[in-house]
Parts: C-alpha cells; structure tokens; sequence
C-alpha cells in the first residue's frame, strides 16, 4: 500500500499559546500511517496540548490561539472551513480518565455512530455495530449480557475499552490517546495496551504517556518533547537504546521529569 | 493515638485538655445550636398553626364546602359559608402561569449562564440574576399595579388588568431567578468529561447540551420547577396586589382572583381571636403548609435522585 508509506499527521511550525503563555514552539513532526507513535516528555513539555490541537478539542477552552498547520491525511485540520464534526470522526480521542457518557454500555458506542449518522438506524444494524466494536476491543464476550447497565457501572478498564470502542463505528483513521493507562491498575494496562497495539495498522495511533516502560514496549515510533519543543523523533527501539540528545538520555534514564 | 500523646491526659477529638480544647467544644456546641435551629423553628411553627386551626380544621369545619364551594361568606351572620374552591382555584391558576413564564425563561437563562457565557459576562450574568431574587415581593406587586395592569388594559382591550395574567406574569419574573440559580447549580454539577467527551466524538454544542448535559441534570431541574411552583404557592403580597382579589372561580386568564395566601393577609388583621374566621384562616394556613411540603419533599426526593446515581 502507497498510503502506508505517507504521512497521517502532519505538523509543520505549530505554535500554541494558552492567553500568553506560549505552551508549543515550532514544532515540526511527521507521524506515519498505522504506527503506534508515542509522545514522550515531563510535565508540562506540551505533550498533551500538542494531541489536544490535533482534533482541536483545546479550542473548547476559548484562550487558545493557534499558528502553523496540522494535516491529518492531507487536510489542514486548523483551516477556518474545517467542520470540527468531520475533524472528530477522523480523528478519535481518549482520555486519561475514562470519560463514559451517563448513557448505558450500548447507547455509548453508538452515541457518536448516531450522530453522524444523523438519527438511529435499525436495531439489527446497530447491533452489529455494538458487537463489531465490543469485540474489536475485546469486551464483547466480557459485556455482552451487560449491554443494557450505565456504562458507570463497569470496571475503569471495561469503561477504557469503551471508549476505545465507541471510537471504532464512525471509522476513524487517527487515535489520540491521552495517558490512557494513568487510571488503571497494571493488569488493566496491560490489556488495554494489547488492545492499543492491536488496533495499529487499521489506526495511525498517537499516544502521550509518563510511562517508559509503556513507550518502550507499545510503540514504534517516540517522540521526545520538552518545553513545548520536540527534541527527538526516533524509532522507539533506537531513541532508548542509542538516544541522540543529552536531555532525551537523561529524560528516559529517569534523572528528570 | 500514636507515640506523641503517650503520658498525656487525652480526651476524644482533642490532642490535650488545654483551653483550645474548650474552645473547640464552644465552637461545636454554636454551631451544633446553629444547625439544629431550622428544626426547632419549624417545628414551633407547625405546632403554632396546627394548635390555632387544626382542631378546627379537623372538626368543626365541613372539608365538603371547603374544597368544593366557591363561596367564601367569613362574615356573614349567623351561618358564615367557609368555601376554599375559589381560592384554591385561584392560586393554582395563578401559579400555573407564572410557571409556564418561569420555566422557559429560568431554563434558557440557566443553560445560557451555564453552558454559553464566559468570563466575565457570566459573573455579571449571575450577579443580576441573584439581585433579581432579592427584589421584596411588594416591589413586584406595585410593577403589576401601575404597570402590567394599564399593559394589559391596553393590550388586550379589557375592563381590568388586575387578572390571573397579570399576577401569573408577575410571579412568573419573581420566581424566575432563583429558579435559574438552581437549576444552574444542576447544570455545573454535571462533570466536564461528559461535555469533553461527547465534544470529542464530534457532537456539536447544542447536541452536547440536549442528549448529554440536560439528562444528567434532570433531577436537578425538576427540583428547580418544583420549587419555583413552592414558590408560586406561598408567595402572598404581589400576588394579592395583582390579582385583582376578588374571589371568583375563574373561566379565563382575564379574570380576577384570589389566592390563599392573599386572604390570610388581607383578612387575618380584621378577625376576633380564636374567632370561627380566625381559626378558617388557619385551615388554609395549614393546607398551604401541607401543599409546599409536599413540594419540597418532592423536590428534595429528586434531588437526591441525582445524587445518588453518581
């Protein structure tokens, strides 16, 4: 595949100000196609800022001001025309803490399947959507019996899963995904990483994490930010084996951050 | 206790028996007086009203008349006629009005405070609405006097503006604000992730608000409307000025009313004590009580409803 080769996201001299606070600077980054990339840095390095103006969903905050481009497939994504809807179907997110609709299990993988949709569609149709998601994050099994309880009501992981999984429907191409192992205990982690790395190839996925180890066995690629710059775009075995940088040595050995 | 109190003379809830410990149980005991106070006072108020009128109210006076006879004859000698219809009628229909102006307007300004102005316009915003609240009733009732009564005359071409309109219009602009203000508190305690999270799946604001912000505050709002109804109920003064009050059972919102509360008001000042009449006031008194109970029974219920599924 030609596509595989080109870029999903691309960043050319983003800057990103928080009211005067200058949270990203120049930042140049090109993310390959059905890769797991992971954004590595301590607090505060502009990790999360950078994977929220991806979908713009930092916009929400309304002191946000943006300069330079982000392409998702081509598409200048920050473009005065772009329908923020479309932008959310192509690009998925999910969140640190897992944020479930107050809806039950069901009503939240179809949620965004419905409104881009436009309405409901037949309930034959949309019980192959649920089973389609569920299994592709490996909860159908697991939930199936439970399709009708509040999402609230399932463990943190079954509820990461779920917001894995009401991604899925609308067939997104790009997965943001803000630290989203940092509420989970590590056996939850580790299953929700199987399910990340599963995921790669059919999504170009773009995950921020404080854990190494995480980016060290769930990525192909890393990048290593620091003070709202990136400093080191490698390929996740060579930037913890060999890293080219000082900081990016020192970040990952654990003497900061 | 751990090693740092061991040797020393130790009481429950404090380190050491020294004058902080003292204050520190002054302190518990005002405001232990504080927090039970509602309860005395509420409860002497129902035993006040019940010893004035619930003897009456369960014996001697005729349930039968008094929820079905519009004639309300306090004075008449020697059989005064205690009829309560009219005036139920009247609060309900005034009541009913103003709520369909309140609730309207008390749920578009709270989601528009709450969901759409920022910064600074939402402080301002909150400050007015919550002046709004402040203004005393008897203000209101001289508006519907000297203002929404000449309106209506003109507007509609009628005799009297002094109607089931006008009070309903009144009431519904006093109970608005605080109405507002909690069903605002319902909207701001729906978590953020929720409105995040359906952002990020591409829904748009207003879709955010109608399927994910407004069925989780549900509970919150409803608990609104019922106290702005317990509201409706119990208000006396503007409502007395408003209506016209004149007892009538009412066939359109052009006509004159009275309500409950208006006639305790007008009518307790002229009575004997312990008089028939006296004691009749009384009754409604206590149908008034039972009826913003219940109200804010069942909002309190609701509330907790929403509590509770968290």
């Amino acid at each position: 595949m030609a596509e595989s080769r080109k870029a999903a996201i691309e960043v050319s001299g983003l800057n990103l100000w928080y009211g005067d606070f200058q949270a990203l600077e120049d930042v140049n980054l090109s993310i390959k196609h059905g890769q797991v990339t992971a954004l590595i840095g301590p607090s505060g390095c502009g990790k999360s800022t950078l994977l929220r103006a991806i979908n713009r969903i930092n916009e929400r905050l309304g002191y946000v001001r943006t300069t330079g481009s982000i392409e998702v497939h081509g598409q200048d994504v920050l473009a005065e025309e772009v329908e923020l809807t479309q932008l959310r179907k192509e690009v998925g997110m999910v969140f640190q803490r897992p944020n479930p609709l107050p809806l039950s299990v069901r009503d939240n993988v179809l949620y965004a399947y419905r409104l881009h949709r436009g309405g409901r569609s037949s309930r034959r149709e949309e019980d192959e959507v649920v089973e389609g998601a569920l299994t592709q994050v490996l909860l159908w099994d697991q939930i199936r019996e439970r399709l009708d309880h509040p999402a609230i009501d399932l463990s943190l992981e079954e509820q990461q899963k779920l917001c894995i999984a009401r991604l899925l429907p609308v067939k997104p191409s790009v997965l943001l995904m803000d630290e989203p192992c940092s509420a989970l205990d590590p056996e939850a982690t580790e299953a929700v990483e199987d399910l990340i790395w599963q995921l790669r190839g059919e999504y170009s996925i773009l995950i921020v994490t404080h854990n190494m180890a995480q980016a060290r066995r769930a990525s192909d690629e890393s990048v290593f930010m620091l003070m709202g710059k990136v400093v080191e775009h490698a390929l996740t075995g060579q930037m913890f084996v060999t890293p080219k940088n000082k900081e990016t040595a020192d970040y990952i050995e654990g003497r900061y951050g | 206790m751990s090693e740092f109190n061991r040797g020393r003379r130790t009481v429950p809830g404090a380190d050491t028996l020294g004058s902080s410990w003292w204050w520190d149980r002054i302190a518990q005991g005002v405001v232990f007086l504080g927090g039970i106070s509602a309860i005395v006072f509420i409860v002497a108020i129902f035993i006040f009203v019940a010893q004035q009128g619930l003897g009456f109210a369960i014996f001697e006076l005729d349930k039968g008349v008094f929820l079905t006879s519009p004639e309300w004859r306090p004075t008449t000698e020697p059989e005064p006629v205690f009829g309560g219809l009219a005036l139920i009628v009247g609060t309900a229909s005034v009541t009913g009005l103003a709520m369909l102006v309140a609730v309207p307007f008390s749920l578009g300004a709270a989601i528009f405070i709450g969901e759409f102005a920022t910064g600074r316009a939402r402080e301002y915003l909150k400050v007015l609405v919550e002046l709004l609240a402040a203004i005393p009733s008897v203000v209101w009732g001289f508006i519907g006097l000297t203002v929404v009564n000449p309106l209506i005359i003109d507007l509609f071409n009628v005799p009297v503006g002094l109607t089931i309109l006008n009070a309903g219009v009144i009431l519904g602009l006093m109970a608005a604000p605080i109405m507002t203000t909690i069903a605002e508190d319902a909207l701001k305690a729906v978590p953020d992730s929720y409105r995040e999270a359906a952002e990020a799946l591409g829904a748009t604001r207003w879709q955010v608000i109608r399927q994910v912000v407004l069925p989780s505050a549900k509970n919150g709002l409803v608990a609104a409307i019922l106290l702005g109804v317990g509201r409706g109920f119990g208000e006396t003064m503007a409502v007395l000025m408003a209506s016209g009050h004149s007892v009538n059972l009412p066939t359109s919102p052009f006509d004159s009313v009275r309500a409950l509360t208006a006639t305790i008001a007008a009518e307790l000042g002229e009575t004997a004590r312990g008089s028939e009449h006296y004691k009749a006031l009384f009754s409604i008194g206590i149908l008034l009580f039972l009826v913003t109970f219940t109200i804010n029974l069942l909002a309190d219920v609701a509330v907790r409803g929403r509590r509770k599924r968290r």
